[in-house]
């Protein structure tokens, strides 16, 4: 059965291989080769978790030694796979939902000419996010974390021949160096102090090592997480992302590359449990984070940026849980699975009504369109009461149970984090309210003529309308597009309770990640209760302002916050100011001292030499007499010299 | 008589041809104080010689003199091809090696 593992990666990567390598050859046929290795990949996948779910909870770990890799005394890197209890969790979540965007994939790339290519990079990407987390030390994890930073290079500027796509591209890549030279200090870092980096030994060996030393190693650990996971202050990427194609959106968001830096959290969980100063800088990121997203979410009119808040906002609910320590890792692979579902089904939904606008982003171009695409209005609204925290739904279990450990932290602490998490979930019903509002109900803006009576239901505008203002013909997605949303639309639906009841999925993980039960200074039935009404006040103030009356289709200049907001509350300006005109100024100044102190001292010895000797040359004169001059000269000292001697 | 009146002779003949060399341009001028210092060293090891009571100074002064007329040999003949070629015997004008 150790044996299957190898192949959950090896699937994809042959995929990627035969689809990068085959040629033209295989246009026709790329896209089910792709899809077709991607759920293989989950059927063994699901082999593997039947094989697991058999046995006891104690020998559920299994491993798979491949080859050595760089063996040199006291050096031993090995590609060796573990699967365990997480890893499981993560390879049905990443096999299943990238094989749900596979299908869908089939139908939104349809017409584009790079389909295969396209394919061969959605199965790269699952192969080096499976790489990820099947690894079993942290040199092969950075292998796969380093494959799904090009991975995601590759397929956020898939569309090259747009500046913008091509420079969105580069912009993760580079953001994503910054947090990958962090992993790099932590795994050397874990070399110095343990000799070593396979997961087990390390993690083993944290008990008799000084606080600083974990300190130091959970903070890069931490930095590499913001890098993938796009936490502030490495989240400018994120929204830019979305220059990409829409499933790819949903597989950066949903199943692979954010959720890495949470993974790596989480498995590294003994380093930050042995560090009480980084998981509070954990938890500090998540929570500003998760505001952070939640304000840009609230002010974006492109409908695939402001569910980039969302993801951004969400993933700091679980970066902040991770920051909990014991009582919260469990929560935040629970929130991450169920944003997985939620998540992607909510990309999926965005994409299919892209595909039936012209792939018009504005929200503001939008209306009305829940009777022409039916099937994407009910599992997009799905998603979205799954991600306010409808009750019962799944959104609602994982995150309440994550403001629950944030105020079972304890102290000011606790209730700062509770606090802020809670506020979180108001913005968080507040923003998705104002993109259901504005995609699904109110009038039809997409109307080029002055908006026709809404009384004219499913009535498709005739042809007539082709031409320069070909206003958009709303359709539903094919069948391909909408069945992925159906099955990620009953996973957000049922998948919180399932894991919820009889607490499954903390007796899952508990042997791998262990498990405290928190106790929050309020009961726990009043946090539930607080946050349903959080969030019923933020869907309420977003109907007022988006349900009730029309909604401009020119966005109004809005307020200070709005329009700091509308700009990614300036983190690019902030990165502009700081970063890359601090940067020239460095520079500058380098070469400022360069050239004045370095080629001074050097040009300075040169010159003081050449004028010398310039002076030097004048005594030269040709004149045999000054000759003469010098000689009697110098002889008349000589002579003086030697009597004052003889004199002493 | 006081050999030391030599002496002074000596310096002053010494002086006078070191400044005739220092200030005179005509090449043959020149050539004649050069002469007239080497004299003024003869004098005075001639007297210094007489002072000590020893011959060795005297000896020395016959090796300058001979070595003086080698010299007015080789200086003549140098000085009669530069003022062939340049048609001076000016010191100043021969300066071709100055910068």
């Amino acid at each position: 059965m150790e044996n299957l593992i190898a192949l959950l990666v090896a699937a994809p990567l042959l995929g990627a291989a035969v689809l990068l390598c085959g040629g033209r050859r295989l246009d026709a046929v790329g896209h089910l080769i792709g899809t077709a290795l991607a759920a293989a990949s989950f059927v063994i996948g699901v082999v593997l978790f039947a094989d697991m779910v058999g046995k006891d909870a104690e020998h559920r770990e299994m491993g798979q030694h491949l080859f050595s890799w760089i063996p040199v005394e006291g050096f031993q890197a090995d590609v060796a796979f573990q699967l365990d209890q997480l890893s499981m969790t993560f390879v049905l979540l990443i096999t299943g939902v990238g094989s749900l965007i596979h299908v869908y994939s089939i139908g939104y790339m349809e017409h584009d000419e790079r389909r295969r290519r396209f394919f061969g990079y959605l199965n790269l990407f699952l192969a080096a996010m499976l790489l990820l987390v099947l690894a079993d030390n942290y040199l092969l994890l950075y292998v796969g974390w380093e494959g799904v930073g090009l991975a995601s290079y590759l397929l956020i500027g898939f569309w090259q021949h747009k500046p913008s796509a091509a420079t969105a591209a580069k912009k993760a890549f580079l953001v994503n160096r910054v947090g990958d030279v962090g992993l790099s200090i932590a795994i050397m870092l874990m070399f110095t102090t343990f000799g070593t980096f396979a997961f087990g030994p390390v993690l083993e060996a944290t008990g008799e090592t000084g606080e600083g030393k974990l300190t130091a190693i959970a903070l890069m650990l931490l930095l590499a997480a913001c890098g993938k996971s796009a936490q502030v202050p490495l989240q400018s990427w994120l929204g830019d992302a979305m220059e990409g194609p829409t499933p790819v959106s949903a597989l950066i968001h949903a199943a692979t590359m954010v959720t890495a830096g949470v993974y790596l959290i989480v498995r590294s969980a003994d380093i930050f449990n042995g560090s009480p100063d980084a998981q509070l800088v954990t938890t500090v990121v998540g929570a500003v984070t998760l505001l952070f997203g939640a304000i840009v979410g609230c002010a974006k009119d492109d409908i695939k940026k402001a569910l980039a808040g969302s993801t951004m906002s969400q993933i700091g609910y679980m970066v902040l849980a991770a920051g909990l320590g014991p009582i919260g890792y469990v929560f935040a692979i629970m929130h991450l699975v169920t944003h997985g579902f939620f998540k992607a089904g909510l990309f999926l939904g965005a994409g299919s009504v892209m595909h039936g606008m012209n792939d018009e982003v504005d929200m503001r171009k939008y209306g009305g369109l829940r009777k022409y695409m039916p099937v994407t209005f009910v599992t997009f609204g799905l998603g979205y009461l799954a991600i306010i925290g409808f009750p019962g739904l799944s959104g609602f279990f994982s995150k309440d149970k994550i403001i629950e450990a944030a105020f079972a932290k304890g102290g000011t602490e606790g209730w700062i984090l509770g606090s802020v998490a809670l506020l979180g979930a108001a913005i968080t019903a507040y923003y998705m309210t104002r993109v259901m509002l504005m995609t699904f109900f109110g009038e039809e803006r997409w109307r080029s003529r002055p908006t026709a009576s809404p009384a004219e239901p499913s009535v498709e505008p005739a042809a007539e309308h082709h031409g320069e203002h070909a206003e958009p013909h709303p359709h539903e997605s094919p069948r391909v597009m909408t069945i992925p949303m159906i099955v990620l639309a009953v996973g957000s639906v049922f998948g919180g309770a399932y894991f919820s009841l009889g607490d499954r999925f903390i007796h899952w993980l508990e042997p791998v990640t262990e498990h405290a039960h928190g106790h929050p200074p309020i009961s726990a039935l009043t946090v539930t209760a607080a946050t349903v009404a959080v969030m019923v006040i933020g869907v309420g103030l977003a109907w007022l302002q988006y349900g009730r009356g029309p909604v401009p289709v020119a966005a109004p200049r809005g307020s200070l916050l709005t329009r700091a907001a509308r700009r990614d509350l300036l983190q690019d300006d902030f990165n502009h100011v700081v970063l890359v005109r601090g940067g020239e100024h460095l520079t500058r100044s380098l070469v400022y001292v360069d050239h004045t102190l370095v080629d001074g001292v050097v040009n300075g010895t040169a010159a003081t030499m050449g004028g010398l000797s310039g002076r030097l040359r004048r005594v030269q004169n040709g004149y045999a007499r000054s000759y003469a001059v010098s000689m009697f000269g110098g002889a008349a000292i000589l002579i003086a010299v030697t009597l004052l001697m003889r004199a002493v | 008589m006081n050999p030391v009146n030599y002496l002074y002779l000596a310096s002053l003949l010494f002086t006078i041809g070191a400044t005739g060399v220092l200030i005179r341009r005509n090449a043959i001028v020149v050539f004649m104080c050069v002469e007239l210092m080497l004299n003024a060293c003869n004098l005075a090891l001639v007297a210094f010689s007489r002072m000590h009571g020893n011959l060795d100074g005297q000896i020395i002064a016959f090796f300058t003199m001979v070595v003086a007329a080698a010299e007015v040999v080789v200086g003549l003949a140098i000085i009669v091809s530069l003022f062939r070629s340049r048609h001076s015997a000016s010191v100043d004008d021969a300066s071709l090696m100055k910068l």
